[in-house]
Protein backbone atom coordinates (compact mmCIF):
# COMPACT_ATOMS: atom_id res chain seq x y z
CA UNK A 1 0.00 0.00 0.00
CA UNK A 2 1.22 3.28 -1.13
CA UNK A 3 0.16 6.50 0.48
CA UNK A 4 0.09 9.68 -1.04
CA UNK A 5 -1.19 11.84 2.09
CA UNK A 6 -4.52 11.67 0.75
CA UNK A 7 -4.84 8.69 -1.54
CA UNK A 8 -4.39 5.00 -0.41
CA UNK A 9 -3.24 2.76 -3.10
CA UNK A 10 -4.14 -1.00 -2.98
CA UNK A 11 -2.24 -3.56 -5.88
CA UNK A 12 -2.86 -6.78 -6.48
CA UNK A 13 -1.21 -9.31 -8.81
CA UNK A 14 -4.11 -11.38 -10.73
CA UNK A 15 -3.08 -14.95 -12.29
CA UNK A 16 -5.96 -16.33 -14.90
CA UNK A 17 -7.40 -19.48 -13.88
CA UNK A 18 -6.49 -18.98 -10.57
CA UNK A 19 -9.95 -19.63 -9.04
CA UNK A 20 -9.07 -20.20 -5.56
CA UNK A 21 -8.21 -16.95 -4.90
CA UNK A 22 -10.52 -15.13 -7.02
CA UNK A 23 -12.79 -12.39 -5.47
CA UNK A 24 -9.83 -11.81 -2.55
CA UNK A 25 -8.50 -8.47 -4.12
CA UNK A 26 -12.35 -7.11 -4.00
CA UNK A 27 -13.20 -8.25 -0.81
CA UNK A 28 -10.17 -6.82 0.62
CA UNK A 29 -10.85 -3.10 -1.70
CA UNK A 30 -14.76 -3.43 0.20
CA UNK A 31 -12.97 -3.97 3.49
CA UNK A 32 -11.17 -0.83 3.41
CA UNK A 33 -13.88 1.29 1.67
CA UNK A 34 -15.80 0.46 5.30
CA UNK A 35 -12.87 1.10 7.57
CA UNK A 36 -12.43 4.73 5.57
CA UNK A 37 -16.41 5.17 6.35
CA UNK A 38 -17.22 5.14 2.26
CA UNK A 39 -21.29 4.56 2.22
CA UNK A 40 -22.45 1.38 2.05
CA UNK A 41 -24.57 1.65 -1.48
CA UNK A 42 -21.17 3.08 -3.09
CA UNK A 43 -18.84 0.33 -1.72
CA UNK A 44 -21.98 -1.80 -3.31
CA UNK A 45 -21.24 -0.33 -7.07
CA UNK A 46 -17.17 -0.42 -6.28
CA UNK A 47 -17.20 -3.88 -5.00
CA UNK A 48 -19.21 -5.09 -7.99
CA UNK A 49 -17.30 -3.53 -10.58
CA UNK A 50 -14.12 -4.47 -9.15
CA UNK A 51 -15.11 -8.19 -9.19
CA UNK A 52 -16.88 -8.74 -12.50
CA UNK A 53 -13.11 -6.92 -13.56
CA UNK A 54 -11.43 -9.16 -11.36
CA UNK A 55 -13.27 -12.49 -12.63
CA UNK A 56 -12.34 -11.62 -16.47
CA UNK A 57 -9.03 -11.68 -15.93
CA UNK A 58 -8.57 -14.91 -14.38
CA UNK A 59 -11.40 -16.29 -16.72
CA UNK A 60 -9.83 -14.38 -19.77
CA UNK A 61 -6.83 -13.62 -19.10
CA UNK A 62 -2.89 -14.81 -18.58
CA UNK A 63 -2.02 -12.36 -15.92
CA UNK A 64 -3.05 -8.88 -14.56
CA UNK A 65 -3.53 -6.35 -12.19
CA UNK A 66 -6.23 -4.46 -9.94
CA UNK A 67 -5.19 -1.00 -8.97
CA UNK A 68 -7.42 0.56 -6.65
CA UNK A 69 -6.65 4.02 -5.93
CA UNK A 70 -8.89 5.14 -3.25
CA UNK A 71 -9.43 8.75 -2.19
CA UNK A 72 -11.89 10.40 0.26
CA UNK A 73 -14.10 11.76 -3.09
CA UNK A 74 -13.91 8.85 -5.33
CA UNK A 75 -12.50 4.83 -5.78
CA UNK A 76 -10.37 4.59 -9.62
CA UNK A 77 -10.27 0.83 -9.99
CA UNK A 78 -7.22 0.53 -13.26
CA UNK A 79 -7.65 -3.11 -14.43
CA UNK A 80 -4.65 -4.46 -17.15
CA UNK A 81 -4.03 -7.98 -18.22
CA UNK A 82 -1.79 -9.41 -20.58
CA UNK A 83 -4.23 -11.45 -22.64
CA UNK A 84 -6.05 -12.76 -25.70
CA UNK A 85 -7.51 -9.33 -25.62
CA UNK A 86 -11.18 -8.30 -27.40
CA UNK A 87 -11.63 -7.80 -31.12
CA UNK A 88 -14.84 -6.63 -30.92
CA UNK A 89 -15.57 -4.30 -27.74
CA UNK A 90 -18.60 -2.87 -28.63
CA UNK A 91 -19.93 -6.70 -29.46
CA UNK A 92 -18.73 -7.81 -26.15
CA UNK A 93 -20.68 -4.96 -24.42
CA UNK A 94 -23.85 -6.38 -25.38
CA UNK A 95 -25.60 -7.96 -22.73
CA UNK A 96 -25.26 -11.41 -23.11
CA UNK A 97 -22.42 -11.49 -25.54
CA UNK A 98 -19.69 -13.74 -24.11
CA UNK A 99 -16.36 -15.74 -25.42
CA UNK A 100 -16.27 -17.64 -22.11
CA UNK A 101 -15.28 -21.41 -22.86
CA UNK A 102 -18.17 -24.38 -21.78
CA UNK A 103 -16.13 -25.21 -18.98
CA UNK A 104 -16.27 -21.30 -17.54
CA UNK A 105 -20.06 -21.58 -18.53
CA UNK A 106 -20.57 -24.40 -16.07
CA UNK A 107 -18.73 -23.19 -13.19
CA UNK A 108 -21.42 -20.22 -13.26
CA UNK A 109 -19.41 -17.70 -14.79
CA UNK A 110 -19.14 -16.05 -18.48
CA UNK A 111 -22.58 -14.96 -19.13
CA UNK A 112 -21.88 -12.04 -20.72
CA UNK A 113 -22.62 -9.68 -18.26
CA UNK A 114 -19.53 -8.61 -17.13
CA UNK A 115 -18.50 -5.99 -18.71
CA UNK A 116 -22.01 -4.33 -19.12
CA UNK A 117 -22.40 -4.98 -15.26
CA UNK A 118 -19.25 -2.82 -14.64
CA UNK A 119 -20.44 -0.15 -16.93
CA UNK A 120 -23.92 0.05 -15.09
CA UNK A 121 -22.15 0.20 -11.47
CA UNK A 122 -19.91 3.09 -11.80
CA UNK A 123 -19.04 6.76 -12.54
CA UNK A 124 -16.91 6.20 -15.67
CA UNK A 125 -15.75 3.45 -17.43
CA UNK A 126 -13.59 3.46 -20.32
CA UNK A 127 -11.69 0.01 -21.96
CA UNK A 128 -9.27 -0.35 -24.35
CA UNK A 129 -8.17 -3.59 -25.67
CA UNK A 130 -5.41 -4.80 -28.42
CA UNK A 131 -6.06 -8.44 -29.82
CA UNK A 132 -2.96 -10.98 -28.55
CA UNK A 133 -1.53 -8.39 -25.83
CA UNK A 134 -4.40 -7.24 -23.40
CA UNK A 135 -6.99 -5.31 -22.30
CA UNK A 136 -7.07 -2.00 -19.89
CA UNK A 137 -10.12 -0.98 -17.78
CA UNK A 138 -10.69 1.79 -16.22
CA UNK A 139 -13.98 2.63 -13.66
CA UNK A 140 -14.35 5.49 -11.55
CA UNK A 141 -16.92 5.45 -8.30
CA UNK A 142 -17.24 8.88 -6.87
CA UNK A 143 -17.98 8.89 -3.25
CA UNK A 144 -20.47 11.44 -3.05
CA UNK B 1 -4.29 0.97 28.75
CA UNK B 2 -7.83 2.18 28.61
CA UNK B 3 -10.47 0.08 26.81
CA UNK B 4 -13.01 1.93 25.86
CA UNK B 5 -16.34 0.06 25.24
CA UNK B 6 -19.56 1.46 23.56
CA UNK B 7 -22.88 0.73 25.99
CA UNK B 8 -25.65 1.90 23.35
CA UNK B 9 -26.71 -1.25 22.41
CA UNK B 10 -28.53 -3.94 24.50
CA UNK B 11 -26.92 -7.55 24.26
CA UNK B 12 -28.02 -10.79 26.10
CA UNK B 13 -24.91 -12.35 25.92
CA UNK B 14 -22.94 -11.30 28.74
CA UNK B 15 -19.45 -12.35 30.71
CA UNK B 16 -19.65 -14.10 34.11
CA UNK B 17 -16.26 -12.73 35.31
CA UNK B 18 -15.29 -15.34 37.76
CA UNK B 19 -15.36 -17.72 35.50
CA UNK B 20 -13.49 -16.47 32.75
CA UNK B 21 -10.14 -17.68 32.75
CA UNK B 22 -8.71 -15.20 29.86
CA UNK B 23 -8.39 -18.07 27.71
CA UNK B 24 -8.44 -17.25 24.02
CA UNK B 25 -11.09 -19.37 22.62
CA UNK B 26 -14.04 -17.44 22.05
CA UNK B 27 -12.02 -14.39 20.37
CA UNK B 28 -10.81 -16.87 17.74
CA UNK B 29 -14.16 -18.10 16.90
CA UNK B 30 -16.07 -15.17 17.41
CA UNK B 31 -17.76 -13.74 13.68
CA UNK B 32 -17.38 -10.13 13.83
CA UNK B 33 -14.13 -10.12 15.88
CA UNK B 34 -16.11 -8.40 18.93
CA UNK B 35 -14.36 -10.17 21.90
CA UNK B 36 -10.90 -9.06 23.04
CA UNK B 37 -9.25 -10.51 26.64
CA UNK B 38 -8.06 -7.95 28.72
CA UNK B 39 -6.40 -7.95 32.53
CA UNK B 40 -7.14 -11.54 32.40
CA UNK B 41 -11.10 -11.53 31.12
CA UNK B 42 -13.32 -11.45 27.67
CA UNK B 43 -14.35 -8.26 26.74
CA UNK B 44 -17.14 -8.00 24.13
CA UNK B 45 -17.34 -4.64 22.31
CA UNK B 46 -20.80 -3.60 22.15
CA UNK B 47 -21.07 -2.45 18.81
CA UNK B 48 -19.74 -5.03 17.13
CA UNK B 49 -21.91 -8.08 19.12
CA UNK B 50 -24.33 -9.74 16.97
CA UNK B 51 -25.74 -12.42 19.79
CA UNK B 52 -25.30 -15.43 17.82
CA UNK B 53 -23.86 -16.98 20.93
CA UNK B 54 -20.65 -18.02 19.15
CA UNK B 55 -18.41 -17.57 22.18
CA UNK B 56 -21.34 -19.32 24.44
CA UNK B 57 -20.52 -22.46 22.67
CA UNK B 58 -16.78 -22.62 22.70
CA UNK B 59 -16.46 -21.80 25.96
CA UNK B 60 -15.68 -24.54 27.97
CA UNK B 61 -15.88 -22.79 31.87
CA UNK B 62 -19.16 -21.52 31.02
CA UNK B 63 -18.25 -18.04 31.27
CA UNK B 64 -20.46 -16.53 28.50
CA UNK B 65 -23.98 -16.74 29.28
CA UNK B 66 -27.24 -15.13 27.55
CA UNK B 67 -29.77 -12.98 30.13
CA UNK B 68 -32.76 -14.14 30.02
CA UNK B 69 -35.99 -14.37 32.05
CA UNK B 70 -37.36 -16.31 34.76
CA UNK B 71 -40.89 -18.16 36.00
CA UNK B 72 -40.63 -15.76 38.60
CA UNK B 73 -41.40 -12.96 36.18
CA UNK B 74 -44.60 -14.21 35.42
CA UNK B 75 -45.69 -12.99 38.90
CA UNK B 76 -45.91 -8.85 37.25
CA UNK B 77 -48.47 -9.85 35.20
CA UNK B 78 -52.31 -11.16 35.54
CA UNK B 79 -52.26 -13.20 32.76
CA UNK B 80 -49.46 -15.22 31.28
CA UNK B 81 -49.21 -16.35 27.95
CA UNK B 82 -46.02 -18.74 26.99
CA UNK B 83 -44.79 -19.10 22.96
CA UNK B 84 -42.86 -22.02 23.03
CA UNK B 85 -39.91 -21.98 20.13
CA UNK B 86 -40.68 -25.41 17.54
CA UNK B 87 -37.43 -26.54 18.72
CA UNK B 88 -38.51 -27.04 22.18
CA UNK B 89 -40.54 -30.08 21.02
CA UNK B 90 -37.23 -31.58 20.11
CA UNK B 91 -36.02 -31.81 23.50
CA UNK B 92 -37.94 -34.34 24.45
CA UNK B 93 -38.09 -37.81 23.14
CA UNK B 94 -40.69 -38.93 20.36
CA UNK B 95 -42.54 -40.48 22.84
CA UNK B 96 -43.45 -37.26 24.57
CA UNK B 97 -46.29 -35.98 22.38
CA UNK B 98 -46.17 -31.98 21.24
CA UNK B 99 -49.29 -31.57 23.12
CA UNK B 100 -48.29 -33.25 26.38
CA UNK B 101 -44.94 -30.63 26.13
CA UNK B 102 -47.43 -27.43 25.55
CA UNK B 103 -49.56 -29.17 28.40
CA UNK B 104 -46.88 -29.18 30.54
CA UNK B 105 -46.10 -25.53 29.91
CA UNK B 106 -49.55 -25.07 31.25
CA UNK B 107 -48.75 -26.78 34.81
CA UNK B 108 -45.80 -23.72 35.03
CA UNK B 109 -47.27 -21.47 35.75
CA UNK B 110 -48.77 -20.01 32.33
CA UNK B 111 -52.44 -19.59 31.37
CA UNK B 112 -51.95 -20.27 27.87
CA UNK B 113 -50.07 -21.31 25.14
CA UNK B 114 -49.31 -19.58 21.80
CA UNK B 115 -47.33 -21.80 19.41
CA UNK B 116 -44.61 -20.14 17.23
CA UNK B 117 -44.95 -22.47 14.54
CA UNK B 118 -48.46 -20.52 14.00
CA UNK B 119 -46.99 -17.42 13.68
CA UNK B 120 -44.46 -19.26 11.35
CA UNK B 121 -47.39 -20.06 9.14
CA UNK B 122 -48.46 -16.61 8.74
CA UNK B 123 -44.71 -15.43 8.30
CA UNK B 124 -44.09 -17.96 6.03
CA UNK B 125 -47.23 -16.92 3.46
CA UNK B 126 -46.06 -13.74 3.50
CA UNK B 127 -42.82 -13.95 2.30
CA UNK B 128 -44.45 -16.07 -0.05
CA UNK B 129 -46.51 -13.23 -1.42
CA UNK B 130 -42.91 -10.59 -1.00
CA UNK B 131 -41.19 -12.01 -3.08
CA UNK B 132 -44.01 -12.39 -6.20
CA UNK B 133 -42.92 -8.96 -6.76
CA UNK B 134 -40.68 -8.23 -9.07
CA UNK B 135 -39.50 -5.15 -8.23
CA UNK B 136 -37.69 -6.42 -4.75
CA UNK B 137 -33.95 -6.52 -5.15
CA UNK B 138 -32.57 -10.18 -5.07
CA UNK B 139 -31.52 -12.04 -3.41
CA UNK B 140 -33.50 -10.78 -0.71
CA UNK B 141 -32.50 -12.55 2.43
CA UNK B 142 -35.07 -13.93 5.06
CA UNK B 143 -35.18 -11.86 8.37
CA UNK B 144 -36.30 -14.65 10.42
CA UNK B 145 -33.17 -15.00 12.44
CA UNK B 146 -31.74 -12.21 14.21
CA UNK B 147 -28.21 -12.79 14.58
CA UNK B 148 -28.02 -12.96 10.53
CA UNK B 149 -30.06 -9.39 10.49
CA UNK B 150 -27.41 -7.92 13.38
CA UNK B 151 -24.49 -9.65 10.85
CA UNK B 152 -25.70 -7.60 8.06
CA UNK B 153 -26.67 -4.40 9.92
CA UNK B 154 -22.99 -4.57 11.44
CA UNK B 155 -20.73 -6.17 8.24
CA UNK B 156 -22.82 -5.87 4.86
CA UNK B 157 -24.86 -3.05 5.66
CA UNK B 158 -25.30 -2.67 1.71
CA UNK B 159 -27.59 -5.42 1.85
CA UNK B 160 -30.11 -3.96 4.13
CA UNK B 161 -32.32 -3.41 1.63
CA UNK B 162 -32.45 -7.24 0.81
CA UNK B 163 -33.66 -8.04 3.80
CA UNK B 164 -36.94 -9.08 3.19
CA UNK B 165 -39.35 -6.45 5.87
CA UNK B 166 -41.67 -9.72 7.16
CA UNK B 167 -42.05 -10.37 10.86
CA UNK B 168 -40.28 -13.18 12.22
CA UNK B 169 -42.49 -15.99 13.51
CA UNK B 170 -42.18 -15.08 17.04
CA UNK B 171 -43.62 -11.59 16.36
CA UNK B 172 -46.37 -12.63 14.40
CA UNK B 173 -47.53 -14.98 17.55
CA UNK B 174 -46.91 -12.73 20.15
CA UNK B 175 -49.05 -9.94 18.44
CA UNK B 176 -51.96 -13.02 17.77
CA UNK B 177 -51.78 -14.20 21.35
CA UNK B 178 -51.64 -10.89 23.16
CA UNK B 179 -54.70 -9.94 20.91
CA UNK B 180 -56.65 -12.43 21.26
CA UNK B 181 -56.37 -12.70 24.79
CA UNK B 182 -57.11 -9.34 25.36
CA UNK B 183 -60.25 -9.40 23.16
CA UNK B 184 -61.66 -12.91 25.19
CA UNK B 185 -59.88 -11.39 28.59
CA UNK B 186 -61.39 -9.01 30.74
CA UNK B 187 -57.47 -7.74 31.16
CA UNK B 188 -55.80 -4.77 29.79
CA UNK B 189 -53.03 -5.35 26.74
CA UNK B 190 -50.45 -4.54 29.34
CA UNK B 191 -51.64 -6.67 32.13
CA UNK B 192 -50.96 -9.86 29.48
CA UNK B 193 -47.83 -11.11 29.82
CA UNK B 194 -46.48 -12.87 26.95
CA UNK B 195 -42.86 -14.81 26.87
CA UNK B 196 -40.96 -16.64 24.23
CA UNK B 197 -39.33 -19.60 25.10
CA UNK B 198 -36.70 -19.68 23.21
CA UNK B 199 -33.36 -21.57 21.75
CA UNK B 200 -31.42 -18.21 21.02
CA UNK B 201 -29.51 -15.47 22.81
CA UNK B 202 -30.25 -12.86 19.90
CA UNK B 203 -33.92 -13.32 20.06
CA UNK B 204 -33.74 -11.98 23.89
CA UNK B 205 -31.63 -8.98 22.46
CA UNK B 206 -34.68 -8.60 19.62
CA UNK B 207 -36.84 -8.52 22.33
CA UNK B 208 -35.44 -5.64 24.33
CA UNK B 209 -34.32 -3.53 20.93
CA UNK B 210 -36.34 -4.57 18.17
CA UNK B 211 -34.89 -5.04 14.19
CA UNK B 212 -37.43 -3.36 12.62
CA UNK B 213 -40.67 -2.79 14.76
CA UNK B 214 -41.85 0.08 16.44
CA UNK B 215 -42.32 -2.17 19.91
CA UNK B 216 -42.08 -5.82 20.48
CA UNK B 217 -45.10 -7.58 21.97
CA UNK B 218 -42.95 -10.02 23.72
CA UNK B 219 -42.40 -9.30 27.46
CA UNK B 220 -39.31 -11.38 27.69
CA UNK B 221 -37.88 -14.65 27.25
CA UNK B 222 -36.64 -17.90 28.61
CA UNK B 223 -34.42 -19.80 27.81
CA UNK B 224 -35.15 -23.53 27.05
CA UNK B 225 -32.07 -24.95 28.87
CA UNK B 226 -33.86 -22.87 32.07
CA UNK B 227 -37.38 -24.19 31.97
CA UNK B 228 -36.45 -27.53 30.98
CA UNK B 229 -35.65 -29.46 34.06
CA UNK B 230 -39.02 -27.79 35.71
CA UNK B 231 -40.97 -28.83 32.04
CA UNK B 232 -39.73 -32.43 32.38
CA UNK B 233 -40.72 -33.08 35.94
CA UNK B 234 -44.34 -31.63 34.91
CA UNK B 235 -44.86 -33.82 31.50
CA UNK B 236 -44.73 -36.47 33.69
CA UNK B 237 -47.85 -35.56 35.31
CA UNK B 238 -49.61 -35.07 32.09
CA UNK B 239 -52.45 -37.21 30.49
CA UNK B 240 -50.80 -38.44 27.49
CA UNK B 241 -54.10 -38.10 25.36
CA UNK B 242 -53.61 -33.53 25.83
CA UNK B 243 -54.83 -32.23 23.01
CA UNK B 244 -53.08 -28.51 22.84
CA UNK B 245 -51.25 -28.95 19.52
CA UNK B 246 -52.80 -26.29 17.04
CA UNK B 247 -50.28 -25.18 14.54
CA UNK B 248 -49.07 -27.51 11.62
CA UNK B 249 -45.94 -29.80 10.72
CA UNK B 250 -44.76 -26.92 8.37
CA UNK B 251 -45.03 -23.97 10.91
CA UNK B 252 -42.91 -26.86 13.85
CA UNK B 253 -40.69 -27.17 10.42
CA UNK B 254 -38.92 -24.06 11.28
CA UNK B 255 -37.30 -25.15 13.78
CA UNK B 256 -34.71 -26.90 11.29
CA UNK B 257 -32.29 -25.06 8.71
CA UNK B 258 -34.31 -25.51 5.67
CA UNK B 259 -37.51 -25.46 7.05
CA UNK B 260 -38.28 -22.18 6.33
CA UNK B 261 -38.11 -23.02 2.83
CA UNK B 262 -40.14 -26.02 3.02
CA UNK B 263 -42.41 -23.71 4.23
CA UNK B 264 -42.31 -20.94 2.07
CA UNK B 265 -41.81 -22.86 -1.30
CA UNK B 266 -40.00 -20.98 -3.52
CA UNK B 267 -38.11 -23.24 -5.58
CA UNK B 268 -35.35 -20.74 -6.48
CA UNK B 269 -34.01 -20.69 -2.38
CA UNK B 270 -30.50 -20.73 -1.01
CA UNK B 271 -30.01 -22.10 2.62
CA UNK B 272 -27.01 -21.65 4.12
CA UNK B 273 -26.41 -22.10 8.20
CA UNK B 274 -23.45 -21.55 10.65
CA UNK B 275 -22.96 -18.09 11.19
CA UNK B 276 -19.12 -18.15 9.37
CA UNK B 277 -20.94 -19.48 6.39
CA UNK B 278 -23.83 -16.95 6.05
CA UNK B 279 -21.03 -14.62 6.36
CA UNK B 280 -19.12 -16.14 3.49
CA UNK B 281 -22.56 -16.35 1.52
CA UNK B 282 -23.40 -12.52 2.21
CA UNK B 283 -19.46 -11.42 1.36
CA UNK B 284 -20.35 -12.98 -2.34
CA UNK B 285 -23.97 -11.27 -2.75
CA UNK B 286 -22.09 -7.82 -1.77
CA UNK B 287 -19.60 -8.71 -5.15
CA UNK B 288 -23.10 -9.27 -7.01
CA UNK B 289 -22.64 -12.86 -7.70
CA UNK B 290 -25.83 -14.54 -6.30
CA UNK B 291 -28.13 -12.02 -8.43
CA UNK B 292 -29.98 -15.20 -9.82
CA UNK B 293 -30.83 -16.20 -6.60
CA UNK B 294 -34.68 -15.58 -5.59
CA UNK B 295 -34.45 -15.57 -2.06
CA UNK B 296 -32.02 -17.05 1.13
CA UNK B 297 -32.81 -18.99 3.66
CA UNK B 298 -29.64 -17.70 6.30
CA UNK B 299 -29.74 -19.13 10.04
CA UNK B 300 -26.95 -18.19 12.69
CA UNK B 301 -26.73 -22.01 14.24
CA UNK B 302 -25.83 -24.73 12.58
CA UNK B 303 -28.71 -26.96 11.54
CA UNK B 304 -31.08 -23.93 12.45
CA UNK B 305 -32.81 -22.74 15.49
CA UNK B 306 -32.54 -26.50 16.40
CA UNK B 307 -28.85 -26.30 17.14
CA UNK B 308 -29.32 -22.62 18.89
CA UNK B 309 -26.90 -22.55 22.23
CA UNK B 310 -29.77 -22.00 24.96
CA UNK B 311 -30.81 -25.97 23.79
CA UNK B 312 -30.17 -28.44 26.26
CA UNK B 313 -30.40 -31.58 23.65
CA UNK B 314 -27.25 -32.34 21.10
CA UNK B 315 -27.88 -30.77 17.65
CA UNK B 316 -27.91 -34.20 15.67
CA UNK B 317 -30.24 -36.07 18.25
CA UNK B 318 -32.53 -33.21 18.23
CA UNK B 319 -32.66 -32.83 14.14
CA UNK B 320 -33.36 -36.56 13.99
CA UNK B 321 -36.32 -35.91 16.52
CA UNK B 322 -37.74 -33.22 15.00
CA UNK B 323 -37.79 -35.23 11.76
CA UNK B 324 -39.42 -38.28 12.93
CA UNK B 325 -41.39 -35.97 14.81
CA UNK B 326 -42.78 -34.31 11.38
CA UNK B 327 -43.47 -37.03 9.72
CA UNK B 328 -45.47 -38.18 12.51
CA UNK B 329 -47.45 -34.44 12.59
CA UNK B 330 -47.92 -34.77 8.67
CA UNK B 331 -50.16 -37.39 8.73
CA UNK B 332 -51.73 -36.32 12.25
CA UNK B 333 -52.71 -33.03 10.15
CA UNK B 334 -54.47 -34.95 7.26
CA UNK B 335 -56.36 -36.88 9.69
CA UNK B 336 -57.05 -33.25 11.45
CA UNK B 337 -57.75 -31.90 8.62
CA UNK B 338 -55.53 -28.87 9.27
CA UNK B 339 -53.60 -27.10 6.43
CA UNK B 340 -50.63 -24.41 6.65
CA UNK B 341 -51.92 -20.83 5.34
CA UNK B 342 -52.35 -20.25 1.38
CA UNK B 343 -52.26 -16.29 1.67
CA UNK B 344 -51.05 -13.68 4.81
CA UNK B 345 -54.70 -12.95 7.22
CA UNK B 346 -55.38 -9.58 5.77
CA UNK B 347 -57.00 -9.01 9.48
CA UNK B 348 -53.73 -10.08 10.82
CA UNK B 349 -52.28 -7.42 12.86
CA UNK B 350 -49.26 -5.89 11.61
CA UNK B 351 -46.79 -3.77 13.38
CA UNK B 352 -45.35 -0.52 11.77
CA UNK B 353 -42.62 -1.46 9.78
CA UNK B 354 -39.35 0.39 10.57
CA UNK B 355 -36.56 0.29 8.50
CA UNK B 356 -33.87 -1.48 10.31
CA UNK B 357 -30.69 0.76 10.26
CA UNK B 358 -27.35 0.33 9.34
CA UNK B 359 -24.86 -0.40 12.26
CA UNK B 360 -21.29 0.07 10.31
CA UNK B 361 -19.04 -1.20 12.98
CA UNK B 362 -15.85 -1.79 10.58
CA UNK B 363 -15.27 2.21 10.72
CA UNK B 364 -11.83 3.12 11.99
CA UNK B 365 -12.71 6.92 12.56
CA UNK B 366 -15.21 9.62 11.88
CA UNK B 367 -13.08 10.96 9.85
CA UNK B 368 -12.10 9.87 6.26
CA UNK B 369 -8.64 11.67 6.59
CA UNK B 370 -8.10 9.80 9.71
CA UNK B 371 -9.51 6.62 8.81
CA UNK B 372 -6.85 6.62 6.03
CA UNK B 373 -3.95 6.94 7.69
CA UNK B 374 -5.12 4.38 10.18
CA UNK B 375 -5.86 1.69 7.23
CA UNK B 376 -2.58 2.83 6.16
CA UNK B 377 -0.59 2.31 10.02
CA UNK B 378 -2.84 -1.23 10.06
CA UNK B 379 -1.40 -2.66 6.97
CA UNK B 380 2.05 -1.40 7.79
CA UNK B 381 1.95 -2.97 10.95
CA UNK B 382 0.51 -6.36 10.43
CA UNK B 383 3.46 -6.39 7.97
CA UNK B 384 5.81 -6.59 11.02
CA UNK B 385 3.35 -8.82 12.53
CA UNK B 386 4.51 -12.60 12.54
CA UNK B 387 1.51 -13.86 11.20
CA UNK B 388 0.49 -16.74 13.25
CA UNK B 389 -2.77 -15.60 14.40
CA UNK B 390 -2.07 -17.11 17.88
CA UNK B 391 -4.16 -14.60 19.79
CA UNK B 392 -1.91 -14.36 22.67
CA UNK B 393 -2.07 -10.70 22.43
CA UNK B 394 -5.97 -10.88 23.53
CA UNK B 395 -7.10 -9.74 19.49
CA UNK B 396 -8.19 -12.65 17.31
CA UNK B 397 -5.44 -12.72 14.80
CA UNK B 398 -2.24 -10.60 13.89
CA UNK B 399 -5.27 -8.28 11.59
CA UNK B 400 -7.20 -7.66 14.56
CA UNK B 401 -4.19 -6.61 16.87
CA UNK B 402 -2.81 -4.35 13.90
CA UNK B 403 -6.35 -2.86 13.86
CA UNK B 404 -6.31 -2.30 17.71
CA UNK B 405 -2.75 -0.72 17.29
CA UNK B 406 -4.43 1.53 15.04
CA UNK B 407 -6.56 2.31 17.25
CA UNK B 408 -4.74 3.24 20.13
CA UNK B 409 -5.88 0.21 21.68
CA UNK B 410 -2.90 -2.01 21.99
CA UNK B 411 0.51 -2.06 21.54
CA UNK B 412 3.40 -4.03 19.40
CA UNK B 413 4.95 -5.60 22.43
CA UNK B 414 1.33 -7.37 23.45
CA UNK B 415 2.67 -9.76 20.29
CA UNK B 416 4.63 -12.09 22.59
CA UNK B 417 6.69 -12.21 19.22
CA UNK B 418 7.64 -8.43 19.03
CA UNK B 419 8.10 -8.32 22.53
CA UNK B 420 10.77 -10.88 22.18
CA UNK B 421 12.37 -9.61 19.69
CA UNK B 422 12.43 -6.61 22.11
CA UNK B 423 13.74 -8.24 24.61
CA UNK B 424 16.55 -9.67 22.74
CA UNK B 425 17.46 -6.47 20.65
CA UNK B 426 17.87 -4.98 24.56
CA UNK B 427 19.89 -7.37 25.78
CA UNK B 428 22.06 -7.53 23.05
CA UNK B 429 22.60 -3.94 23.82
CA UNK B 430 23.14 -4.36 27.48
CA UNK B 431 26.08 -6.85 25.79
CA UNK B 432 27.28 -4.47 24.06
CA UNK B 433 27.65 -2.05 26.54
CA UNK B 434 29.49 -4.32 29.24
CA UNK B 435 32.19 -4.98 26.71
CA UNK B 436 32.50 -0.84 27.05
CA UNK B 437 35.48 0.25 29.12
CA UNK B 438 36.05 4.01 29.91
CA UNK B 439 39.05 5.59 27.70
CA UNK B 440 41.80 4.90 30.35
CA UNK B 441 41.30 1.34 30.43
CA UNK B 442 40.64 0.63 26.82
CA UNK B 443 43.55 -1.11 25.29
CA UNK B 444 44.95 0.24 22.34
CA UNK B 445 43.57 -1.77 19.52
CA UNK B 446 46.41 -3.22 16.47
CA UNK B 447 45.28 -0.89 14.16
CA UNK B 448 44.75 2.09 16.38
CA UNK B 449 44.95 5.62 15.19
CA UNK B 450 48.54 6.08 14.63
CA UNK B 451 50.74 8.22 16.86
Amino acid sequence: MKNGGQEIVLEFNLKGADFETAGEASSKIKLVLQQIGVRSDIIRRIAIGSYEAEMNVIIHAYRGKITASISPQQTELLVEDEGPGIADINLAMQEGYSTAPDHIREMGFGAGMGLPNMSRCVDEFSIESVVDTGTKIRMVVRHG
Amino acid sequence: MVVKFMIDYFHSVRLTPEKCKGCVNCIKRCPTEAIRVREGRAKITESRCIDCGECIRRCANHAKAAVTDSLEDLKAYKYNIALPAPTLYAQFGIDTPVDVILCGLLSLGFDEVFEVAQGAEISSAAIREYLKSPNIKRPAISLACPAVVRLVQVKFPELLDNLIPVEAPVEFAAQLARDSCSKKLPYAREDIGVWFITPCPAKMTAVKQPLGFEKSDINGTIAISQIYGDLLKAIANIPRDSVCRKATAEGIGWALSGGENAAVKVGNCMIVDEIHNVSEVLEQVALGKLNKVDYIEALACAGGCIGGPLTVENRFVAQHRMRQRLEKMKAEDVARGTKPLEKPPTSSPVCPWRAIEPRPSMRLDQDIFKAMRKVELMEETLKKLPGLDCSSCGSPNCKALAEDIAQGLASETDCVFKLRERVRDLAQEMVDLAEKLPPPLEKESSEGPGK
